[in-house]
C-alpha cells in the first residue's frame, strides 16, 4: 500500500478582513471543510477558477498558511507544530505563479543553489544537486545566464529546479503557467510530467487550465472553498455540464464529443484526446 | 478614417552591435470598424507593431498614416492621436494609480483637455460599458478583484473614446471565467460602437470565435492576413511557426482524411458539430 | 535598451586581477584610498600613479573604460578644483577684479584633483573586474567582524544581491508603466519642475505598488525554500584565498609602507 504524502482532515481557513483601525470587518472562508488524501508518487491536479480556494489550500501544504480549523499532515507531520516547519518545507517544495518574483539569484545556478544553501548542505554536494536539478528540467546549458535574459517558461523551469535541488518528496505548483505563453506552458508541463514519471516525485498542480490536467492521476475541482468534484480525468471530464456550471474551460475535444453525444451519437463519456474522438467517429 | 502602415520597419538598438529587427517591411491597411486578431508568438513583433500604431514607437523605416496624415511628421499631434488610437497594454491593471476607480478612469479624458462635465460623462459611460457595478465606482481600485481591475483599466482607455482600440493580450493571466467576460465585453463594444478593434493574442482559439480578420506575425513579418477561415486552411504552415489552428479544425481535417465527408473549413465548435452530424447522417 | 544597464559595469576578461579573491580587491581598494591621503609630496604621488598604472595593466581592462568612470564625476572635479584655486587664502600669484589665485590654492587644488581622479580610477578597477555577486559576497565576508556589535551583515549582503537582481526588472517595469500612461495621453515633458514632478505620480504609484507586491512574493518564495537568515547556511561558492592572493596582500602592504615612508622621509629624498 502506498503512503499518503498529504492528508487533510476537515481543513478550514478563514481570511479575516480588518478595517484601518484593525477592527474585524468580515470573515471570508477561503477553504471550507476539505478532507482529502494524496498518495505518494501521484500526479494530482487541483482545478478551480480564481477565488475558488485552490491557492489557499496549496499554501497550507507548504506551511505558509495554517488551518483555522482541522488539520493537515505533510508526510505524516502536522503543519501546525512549529518544530516541523523546516522539515515540511523541505519535503513539500513550492513553485509560484509569477516567474520573476521567485528567483533570488542573479545567475541561474546560484538561484538553484539557494535552497540547498539554506539547508546547510556541504559545498560539493550543492554543486552536484544544482547540476542534476538543472539537467532534470533541461536548463543545464543556461546555468551561467542571468535569469533576466530567459523566457517565462525557462524561468519557471529554473524555479522548479530550485525546488528540486532541495530533494523534496512532493512539489506543489501554484498556477505555474498562468503568466506564460503557449510555448512556455508546454515546456513547464513537460518538465513536470517528467519529474513525476522519472523521479517519482509527487506533483500537485494547481491550475485553471483543464488541458493541463489530462495526464493527472486524480483531479480535485474546487469551488467556493470546497471540493466540488473529484476523480480521474475521465470521470471528471465526463461531467461536462457540471464543469461548465463551475465556469471551467472544458477542452474543445471533450466539449465537441459531449455535444455530439447529446445529439444522439453513441460516444463514451469523458473523451480526453482528439485521437480518441476520431477513432470513435470513423 | 483608416490606419495605413507603409513599409514599416523597426530595429532595436540601431547603433549597437546588439541590434535586431523587431519589424520588417510591414504593409497593412486597417479599415474602419474591422475586428482584427493579431496573432503571433512572444517575440514575433506584435507588441512592437501595436506600439508604432499610436506613435509610442517611431518606426526606423516606412510611414504610418492615420486618417491620411503621417503620424510621425514633426508637427503631428501625437498626444491627440493617442486619444484616437487607444492602446491597452498587457496587464493594464498595473497602471492604476488613483484613489478611486472613477478618478483613475478620468485620467485619460482629462489629459485630452476636455471639460469637467465631458470628462465625468465619458468616464461614467466607459465604466458602464465594462459592466462594473456602481458600488465600486468610488472605491480604491486596489481593493478590486483581478478581473475587475482589468475592466477598470480598459475603461480608462475607452473613456478617451478612441476610434481604434488596440488590446495587447487582454486576457493574459485571467481564468476562463474572467477571459470570457473580457472577450465578450470587447465584442459587444465593437458591435455597439463599430469601433475598430485590434486584439493581440497568442491563442487562435480565443480569437477565432470573435474576429473577422486575422493577421499572423512571425519574426517581425506579416506571415498571413485573411479571414479566420482563410487562415485556418493552412494548418501546416501555421504549425511550422509554432502556432496551431483550433482543435476542432484538426478534428474535422483528420475525419476527412479517414473518408468522412465533412467541411474542413470549420473553426468553431458549433460548426464542427453540425458538419460532423450532417456527414454521419449522409452515410 | 533600458534592461541592459548592468550595475557595477563589470568588464569580463581573464586577468590576474579578475581571478583575485574579491576580498583582496575590496581591502586593496581601501588601502589605496588611504594611501592617497597619506602621500603629500611629488614622489608620493608618483608612486601612487605608478601603482595605479601597474594595476590597470594587470587588469587587462581598456583604459577607455577606466576613464568612463571619470565622466560622471567630471563636474564635481571641476567645481572642487575651481573653488580650491580661488578660495584658498595665501601668497597671491595672480589676481584680476575680485578673483585671485594663491600659490597654496593652486597646490591644494591640484592635489585634490589628483586624489579624486586616482580614487575614482582605483575603485573602478575593483568594480570593473569583480561581478556584483562576488562583490556582495566579499562585503559580507569583510564586514563579518561587525556582527559582534550586532550589525546585520548577512542581511545587508542579501539585500544588496536582491537589489541587483530586481533593479533591471524595475527599470523595465518603469518603462512599461510610462508607456502605458503615455498611451492614456499623459505628458511628462512640458511644464515647470513642480508640474513635472506632479506628473510623475501616475508612474511612481504603480511602481511602488509593484515593488511591494514583488517584495511580498519574493519573501514568501524565500521562506518556502527554507530561508531563515544567515545562521546554519552553507555557501555554494565560498570564498577561498589562493597563493596569488597572499602575494597581492604582500604587494599592498609594501606599497602602503612605501607611502608612509615617503611621507616621513620624502623631504630628504628630494
Amino acid at each position: 500500500m502506498t503512503k499518503d504524502i498529504i492528508k487533510t482532515q476537515k481543513l478550514t481557513f478563514d481570511y479575516i478582513r480588518r478595517d484601518e483601525e484593525g477592527n474585524v470587518e468580515g470573515i471570508t472562508t477561503a477553504v471550507n471543510d476539505v478532507t482529502l488524501n494524496i498518495a505518494e508518487g501521484d500526479f494530482i491536479a487541483i482545478l478551480g477558477h480564481n477565488g475558488s480556494g485552490k491557492s489557499t489550500l496549496a499554501k497550507h501544504m507548504n506551511a505558509i498558511l495554517y488551518p483555522t480549523e482541522g488539520t493537515i499532515l505533510v508526510d505524516g507531520k502536522d503543519t501546525s507544530d512549529e518544530n516541523n516547519l523546516w522539515d515540511i518545507r523541505q519535503t513539500a517544495g513550492m513553485v509560484f505563479q509569477n516567474p520573476d518574483n521567485q528567483i533570488i539569484g542573479t545567475v541561474v545556478e546560484e538561484d538553484v543553489g539557494f535552497g540547498p544553501e539554506n539547508l546547510g548542505i556541504p559545498t560539493n554536494e550543492i554543486w552536484e544537486r544544482v547540476a542534476e536539478s538543472l539537467k532534470a528540467v533541461n536548463m543545464y546549458e543556461f546555468r551561467t545566464k542571468s535569469p533576466n535574459k530567459l523566457s517565462g517558461g525557462q524561468k519557471q523551469r529554473v524555479s522548479i529546479a530550485g525546488v528540486l535541488a532541495m530533494h523534496p518528496k512532493c512539489i506543489i505548483l501554484d498556477e505555474p503557467t498562468a503568466m506564460l505563453d503557449p510555448k512556455g506552458r508546454s515546456e513547464v508541463i513537460r518538465a513536470i510530467r517528467a519529474l513525476n514519471d522519472v523521479e517519482k516525485i509527487t506533483i500537485i498542480l494547481i491550475t485553471h487550465n483543464m488541458e493541463e490536467t489530462i495526464y493527472a492521476d486524480n483531479i480535485f475541482v474546487m469551488d467556493q472553498g470546497k471540493v466540488a468534484l473529484s476523480g480521474t480525468p475521465r470521470e471528471v471530464f465526463s461531467r461536462v455540464e457540471e464543469l461548465k456550471r463551475l465556469r471551467l474551460d472544458v477542452p474543445q475535444v471533450t466539449l465537441l464529443a459531449h455535444e455530439l453525444k447529446k445529439a444522439g451519437l453513441p460516444l463514451p463519456a469523458g473523451i480526453l484526446t482528439k485521437e480518441e474522438l476520431i477513432c470513435h467517429l470513423s | 478614417m483608416s490606419l495605413i502602415l507603409d513599409h514599416v520597419n523597426y530595429t532595436y538598438d540601431t547603433s549597437t552591435s546588439m541590434s535586431h529587427d523587431a519589424l520588417r517591411d510591414i504593409n497593412l491597411n486597417i479599415k474602419d470598424g474591422e475586428f482584427i486578431g493579431l496573432i503571433g508568438h512572444t517575440g514575433s513583433g506584435k507588441s512592437t507593431l501595436v506600439q508604432t500604431m499610436n506613435g509610442l514607437l517611431k518606426p526606423t523605416g516606412g510611414n504610418i498614416y492615420y486618417d491620411g496624415a503621417d503620424i510621425n511628421d514633426s508637427d503631428y499631434d501625437r498626444r491627440a492621436l493617442r486619444g484616437k488610437v487607444g492602446l491597452v497594454f498587457q496587464y493594464p491593471e498595473h497602471q492604476l494609480f488613483e484613489e478611486t476607480v472613477f478618478k483613475d478612469v478620468c485620467f485619460g479624458p482629462k489629459n485630452l483637455g476636455l471639460t469637467e462635465k465631458e470628462i465625468n460623462l465619458r468616464s461614467f459611460d466607459a465604466l458602464e460599458k465594462v459592466h462594473l457595478e456602481h458600488e465600486y465606482f468610488y472605491q480604491s481600485p486596489f481593493d478590486l478583484s483581478g478581473g475587475q481591475k482589468r475592466r477598470v483599466a480598459i475603461a480608462g482607455v475607452l473613456a478617451m473614446k478612441p476610434k481604434v482600440l488596440i488590446l495587447d493580450e487582454p486576457t493574459a493571466g485571467l481564468d476562463p471565467k474572467g477571459r470570457d467576460e473580457i472577450l465578450g465585453l470587447i465584442s459587444k463594444i465593437h458591435e455597439e460602437t463599430n469601433m475598430t478593434v485590434i486584439l493581440v493574442s497568442h491563442s487562435m482559439e480565443d480569437v477565432a470565435n470573435y474576429v473577422d480578420r486575422i493577421i499572423v506575425m512571425n519574426k517581425g513579418e506579416v506571415f498571413m492576413d485573411g479571414t479566420p477561415k482563410e487562415v485556418f486552411t493552412h494548418p501546416d504552415e501555421l504549425e511550422k511557426i509554432g502556432l496551431a489552428v483550433p482543435e476542432v479544425t484538426y478534428i474535422v481535417r483528420e475525419l476527412k482524411e479517414r473518408g468522412l465527408n465533412v467541411d474542413t473549413t470549420v473553426t468553431t465548435l458549433q460548426e464542427a458539430k453540425e458538419t460532423i452530424l450532417k456527414a454521419l447522417e449522409g452515410r | 535598451m533600458i534592461r541592459d544597464i548592468t550595475l557595477g559595469q563589470y568588464y569580463p576578461a581573464k586577468s590576474v586581477i579578475h581571478r583575485m579573491d574579491p576580498r583582496v580587491k575590496i581591502i586593496g581598494t581601501f588601502i589605496y584610498i588611504v594611501s592617497l591621503f597619506i602621500v603629500n609630496n611629488l614622489i608620493g604621488y608618483l608612486l601612487a600613479a605608478l601603482f595605479l598604472v601597474f594595476a590597470i595593466s594587470l587588469s587587462k581592462v581598456p583604459v577607455k573604460f577606466m576613464l568612463k568612470g571619470m565622466k560622471s564625476i567630471a563636474v564635481l572635479l571641476l567645481f572642487a578644483t575651481v573653488f580650491n584655486i580661488f578660495l584658498t587664502p595665501g601668497e597671491i600669484i595672480w589676481s584680476w577684479w575680485k578673483l585671485s589665485i594663491s600659490k597654496e590654492g593652486l597646490l591644494t587644488a591640484s592635489q585634490m584633483a589628483v586624489r579624486l581622479a586616482f580614487l575614482v580610477i582605483g575603485s573602478s578597477i575593483m568594480t570593473l573586474t569583480t561581478t556584483p555577486n562576488n562583490l556582495t559576497d566579499a562585503i559580507e565576508s569583510v564586514l563579518k567582524p561587525l556582527k559582534v556589535i550586532k550589525v546585520p551583515v548577512h542581511e545587508i549582503a542579501m539585500m544588496m544581491s536582491i537589489a541587483l537582481r530586481f533593479i533591471p526588472i524595475l527599470l523595465e517595469e518603469t518603462d512599461k508603466i510610462m508607456k502605458a500612461q503615455l498611451a492614456r495621453g499623459a505628458d511628462f515633458e512640458s511644464g515647470n519642475i513642480f508640474k513635472r514632478a506632479k506628473n510623475m505620480v501616475p508612474i511612481l504609484v504603480p511602481l511602488f505598488i509593484s515593488a511591494f507586491r514583488r517584495a511580498n512574493d519574493l519573501s514568501m518564495a524565500m521562506e518556502a525554500r527554507c530561508y531563515r537568515g544567515g545562521d546554519g547556511r552553507t555557501k555554494m561558492k565560498p570564498l577561498k584565498y589562493q597563493k596569488a592572493d597572499a602575494l597581492a596582500y604582500l604587494v599592498l602592504v609594501a606599497y602602503l609602507a612605501g607611502c608612509i615612508l615617503l611621507r616621513i622621509f620624502g623631504q630628504y629624498v628630494i
